[in-house]
This record gives C-alpha cells, sequence and structure tokens, in this order.
C-alpha cells in the first residue's frame, strides 16, 4: 500500500528522481553544502585578497581582528589571506590525485573482474605490488629528489599510488555483479561489454563508487597534508598543510597563536567530515529499499 | 533445427589455469520447432552448462552447435548479436534476472534500443502490452515497478515476454519455475505448452521429473557431464533402462505414499571416474530410446 503511494508521488526519470530524493535528504544537502562552501570560498577568495600570500602585511603574532580576521603569522603574514590560498591548493590535490587513482582504479578494478582469468591475474599480481609499497617512503623519496615541487606534481605522485585499494574492492564486487543473470541477459540483449559495465554493474555500485570517490579526495587532501608537514609540500605555494607545518615550526602551540593552526586544521576536518555524511545521505539516494522503508 | 554435435565443455580452474574441470561429455541432442526437450539430472550434472553453451554465454571446448544447419559458436559480437535474436533465455532466479535499482520494464526498452531502434515508442509500448497480455499479464499492474515489488511468477512471465518480442525460434528455459510456488508454477508451465504450440523450440532444463513429464515429448537424462538416457517421454519415464533413471524415477515423490512405505534401495550407481576419457556410447535398445553402456 505504501509501495503504491510512493510510486504515484514519483517523479518521472530516473535521473530526476535521484536528485529530487538527494536534495531531500538532509545528510547529503547538509555535506555538500559545507564541501561547496569551502570550495567557493577557496574558489572566488583570491580576487578579493592579495595574490600573494607570504607577504608581510601586518604586524606580527596578532589575534584575530577586523583587520585580519584570522590573525597574522608570527612572521606578520595575514592567516585568512593564506588560508584561502590553502583551500584552493588542497582541493586541486584533492581533485587531481583523487581523480587518477580513480580513473586508473576503476579501469585496472572493472577489467579484473569482468574479464577474469588470466587478464585478471596479471592485473591483480600489479595491484598487489603497488599495494605493498610503501607509498608514504616513495612518495618521500620522489617528492625529495623533484627540483620544483608544484602543487600539481604532487597530486600526480599521490594519484599513481593510492589507486591498488579501489581496484581490489571494484574487482571483488564486479566479481559477484557479473555473476548475476541480469548481466548475462544483457549479453542476450546483445550489449557490448563495456556497456554492460556501465549500465548494469556501474549503477549498483554506484554509492560505493561515490565513496571511493570521496575517499580519494579525502585521502590525497590528508595525505598531501601529511608531505607538507613533514616538510615536502610545494615549494612555490600555500597549501594548508604547509601552513600547519609553519605553524608547528615556529612554536605557535607554545607560543598560543591558535588562530595560526586552527583553520587549516579544521578545514580539512570539516572537508574530510563533510564528505564521509554525503556519503551515507547518498546510499539512501541510490537504493530504492533503504528509501522506502 | 538447434542441434548440438558431440559437444565438450572444460572450465580452466586454478592458479593460471592450471587444472581443468570438464562440465559436459560429449553431449548431442537436437531440438525440433514446437518442440519441448526436457534436460534431467541433478546439480552439478552439466545440464546448466548445456543451457548457458547454447546461449553462447559459455565457449563450447570441442564439438559445434548448429542452428538450421551453420555453425554458430564462436563469432563475433554482430553475428552473436544476430543469433540472441533468434534465441532466447530464461533463468532460474527471477529476482536475480532484474537489475534491482531499476524498474523492471527496463527489459524491455534494452531489447528496443538493442533490436528495433527505429520503432518510435508509443508503437513500442502498444507491442510490449499485446506480449504481456500474451503472457496473461495485466500491462498496468507490473510496467513502472521494481522487481522487488512485483512477484517471481510475474517477473519470470515478463522475461518470457522479453523473449517474444523478439522473433524467437528457441528458448532455453534454465529450471525457470524451480524458484516458483507451486500454484504459479503451473501457469507459467502451460504458458510454455503455449509456446510450443506456436512452433517454438523449448530447451526445459530441470531436476524435476514430473515437470519433464508433464511438459515434453522428449527427454534426456544426464549424469556426471554425460548423457545416460535418452529418448521420448513415454518410452523413458515407462521404462527406464538406465539404473540412475530408475533411482531418479523411484525418487519422486507422489501424493499419497509416506517416506515410511518406502522400502526400495537405490541401485549401486558407477562412481564419478575420469571424465576425460569419452563417455560410454548410447545404443538405441527401443525405437525411440537410447540408453548408454548397455
Amino acid at each position: 500500500m505504501s509501495a503504491e503511494v510512493v510510486l504515484q508521488t514519483e517523479p518521472v526519470g530516473r535521473r530526476g528522481e535521484h536528485l529530487y530524493f538527494a536534495l531531500r535528504n538532509p545528510k547529503v544537502a547538509g555535506g555538500l553544502a559545507v564541501v561547496l562552501a569551502l570550495l567557493l570560498l577557496g574558489l572566488i577568495g583570491p580576487f578579493f585578497l592579495s595574490d600573494s600570500p607570504n607577504e608581510y602585511v601586518g604586524p606580527k603574532s596578532e589575534a584575530p581582528s577586523g583587520a585580519h580576521w584570522f590573525g597574522t603569522t608570527y612572521f606578520g603574514q595575514d592567516v585568512f589571506t593564506q588560508f584561502v590560498h590553502g583551500l584552493r591548493s588542497s582541493y586541486l590535490v584533492g581533485t587531481l590525485g583523487g581523480g587518477i587513482a580513480f580513473v586508473i582504479g576503476l579501469a585496472v578494478g572493472f577489467t579484473a573482474g569482468y574479464r577474469g582469468g588470466l587478464v585478471d591475474e596479471v592485473l591483480n599480481m600489479v595491484t598487489n605490488v603497488v599495494l605493498v609499497l610503501p607509498a608514504l617512503a616513495v612518495l618521500i623519496v620522489i617528492s625529495s629528489y623533484l627540483e620544483v615541487r608544484g602543487v600539481v606534481a604532487q597530486a600526480v605522485i599521490i594519484g599513481v599510488f593510492s589507486w591498488p585499494w579501489v581496484a581490489r574492492a571494484v574487482r571483488a564486487q564486479t566479481f559477484t555483479l557479473a555473476n548475476r543473470d541480469y548481466v548475462d541477459l544483457a549479453r542476450l540483449t546483445g550489449k557490448r561489454s563495456w556497456r554492460i559495465i556501465v549500465h548494469e554493474i556501474m549503477p549498483n555500485m554506484a554509492s560505493y563508487l561515490l565513496m571511493s570517490m570521496i575517499l580519494l579526495f579525502g585521502g590525497a587532501i590528508l595525505f598531501a597534508a601529511m608531505l607538507d608537514f613533514i616538510g615536502l609540500g610545494p615549494a612555490n605555494a600555500v597549501s594548508l598543510g604547509t601552513m600547519m607545518q609553519q605553524s608547528m615550526a615556529w612554536s605557535s602551540l607554545h607560543l598560543g597563536m591558535w588562530w595560526w593552526f586552527v583553520p587549516p586544521g579544521l578545514a580539512i576536518t570539516l572537508i574530510v567530515g563533510a564528505l564521509y555524511i554525503t556519503n551515507v545521505g547518498l546510499d539512501e539516494v541510490f537504493n530504492p529499499k533503504l528509501r522506502e522503508m | 533445427m538447434l542441434e548440438l554435435r558431440n559437444v565438450w565443455k572444460s572450465y580452466r580452474v586454478g592458479t593460471l589455469g592450471s587444472k581443468r574441470l570438464t562440465a559436459v561429455r560429449d553431449v548431442s541432442i537436437d531440438i525440433a520447432p514446437g518442440e519441448v526437450l526436457s534436460v534431467v539430472g541433478e546439480s552439478g550434472s552439466g545440464k546448466t552448462t548445456i543451457g548457458k553453451m547454447v546461449l553462447q554465454l559459455t565457449s563450447v571446448t570441442r564439438g559445434s552447435i548448429l542452428l538450421d544447419g551453420a555453425d554458430v559458436t564462436a563469432r563475433g559480437h554482430a553475428a552473436r548479436k544476430a543469433y540472441y535474436r533468434r534465441v532466447q533465455g530464461v533463468f532460474q532466479d527471477p529476482f536475480s534476472s532484474y537489475n534491482p535499482i531499476f524498474k523492471a520494464d527496463r527489459i524491455f526498452e534494452a531489447v528496443r534500443e538493442s533490436y528495433f531502434p527505429a520503432v518510435k515508442r508509443a508503437e513500442w509500448s502498444a507491442r510490449v502490452d499485446d506480449v504481456l497480455q500474451g503472457v496473461r499479464l495485466d500491462p498496468g499492474s507490473v510496467l513502472g515497478k521494481y522487481p522487488h515489488q512485483l512477484s517471481g511468477g510475474q517477473l519470470q512471465r515478463m522475461l518470457i515476454a522479453r523473449a517474444l518480442l523478439l522473433d524467437i525460434q528457441v528458448l532455453v528455459a534454465d529450471e525457470i519455475i524451480s524458484m516458483l510456488d507451486a500454484s504459479t508454477r503451473i501457469d507459467v508451465l502451460n504458458l510454455l505448452g503455449e509456446l510450443k504450440e506456436r512452433g517454438l523450440g523449448v530447451l526445459f532444463i530441470t531436476h524435476d521429473l514430473s515437470l519433464a513429464n508433464y511438459i515434453s515429448e522428449r527427454v534426456v537424462i544426464m549424469r556426471h557431464g554425460a548423457v545416460v538416457e535418452a529418448g521420448a517421454t513415454g518410452k523413458v519415464f515407462t521404462d527406464p533402462r538406465h539404473p540412475y533413471s530408475r533411482n531418479l524415477l523411484a525418487s519422486v515423490p507422489q501424493l499419497h505414499r509416506k517416506w515410511s512405505d518406502s522400502d526400495a534401495e537405490p541401485e549401486a550407481l558407477e562412481p564419478d571416474g575420469d571424465r576425460d576419457v569419452p563417455p560410454p556410447p548410447l545404443t538405441e535398445v527401443d525405437e525411440h530410446h537410447w540408453v548408454a553402456g548397455v
């Protein structure tokens, strides 16, 4: 009975339907609002502020005030300007690094899981080799050998090393999904393999894929922050991680300069946390069974 | 019409395909138009593999499958697509045959996309309504719903309707009613009977002898990947010559018999041996009646 009611109120079209439920899900709406607000700040903020976040603009070690919203650093740099520029590079690292890892992971995972056999064994071997490489050590070595360390180079390195777990998880899911009868039925309808992967298998993993995208995005941001924090960050730009590294290097914690390290730390936490909450909400959106109960 | 000629199937298993598992051994069967051929056997007898090979979902290791005299095994995508216009299948689990996150009527739309892209939407939905009524479903009550909102019987009938949208000659029905309850079972079974009257050849795969007897003219009994007995349903069921067939027939539960009444011990059977050697050949013991190893 309740199913009938839901059916009649459902808007026509699958995409519209998902959007309809997504926008009415408080978790999705709230999580996305936080992520987008910070993204917006990072995108348009720099246009209203100084182009050089490392410029010495004000008194040293000043607490937040009307002139310097987030206060100033030990050297008199504006923390808010740095923060806004840092957001920008963090989102860039997350998008690029996470995106590269996502594409490689998906390609390897789907190919291995759907084709199976020898193809699977070879790809799985490569995946396992990359998986057991101590990524942090490799990243440290590569990063320290690069002449110019930019945000993009950092993102590419992170992307190339963080795909294996996605590939493994996608492969495992594809294995079980590829054996469902509806995949056979799609083959009986004369569909090609890539169409079956995209139209039959991928939608069933949509929530999972979004989750990996979100985890990779967040993971890349965290990884970048970690590299920055140990002094292997971009040499020519400000990021949230380098801000934290600088603040620690100049003992802001002991000097009580909380305004120097709290904004970047909080921003990283907020971005990653909001992405997780979005993902939980998206699961409810994509699964009609969860939705109707 | 559809003919399997000395078909073998072995799967590669283990690391880098180091071991082989032979699932089907030297099977030759044929289906004529307007005929239901039942393939009966226990789990692991290779009957489902035969269905999958006919549907080209798995490759044939040795031997060939012919449709109207032309070999259809291992061809390109276009040829395979054309083949599926004439040969279709319905599977055992109705709930696994539908992608759970899409509405069930998507299977009809997929057929239009692949085979009738030129047909207008309105004309297509008229055709869908027609075939749905043909399988005695009310279009209004099954269209626009998710699979979990429909019953197993409705879902299986929709799959049959889907097959009928194409001008098929052969339908492979792999255990299609074993997951339905008793009352819907007979409806779907009678539907197969109607398809047969229309001139379709049906490959009916089942483990249930009484169903095979009910619906089919000819029956093939399989064990360990090979045919042990084959022939006209009446002959095989009234006069089973192979010990395995006799055991199978004795094991069918009957309405007026309790388990405590049965005293017959099953006959001793040959154990599963080397599956790579050809199985004992079939010999004709009677008109339209073949038995292995007599």
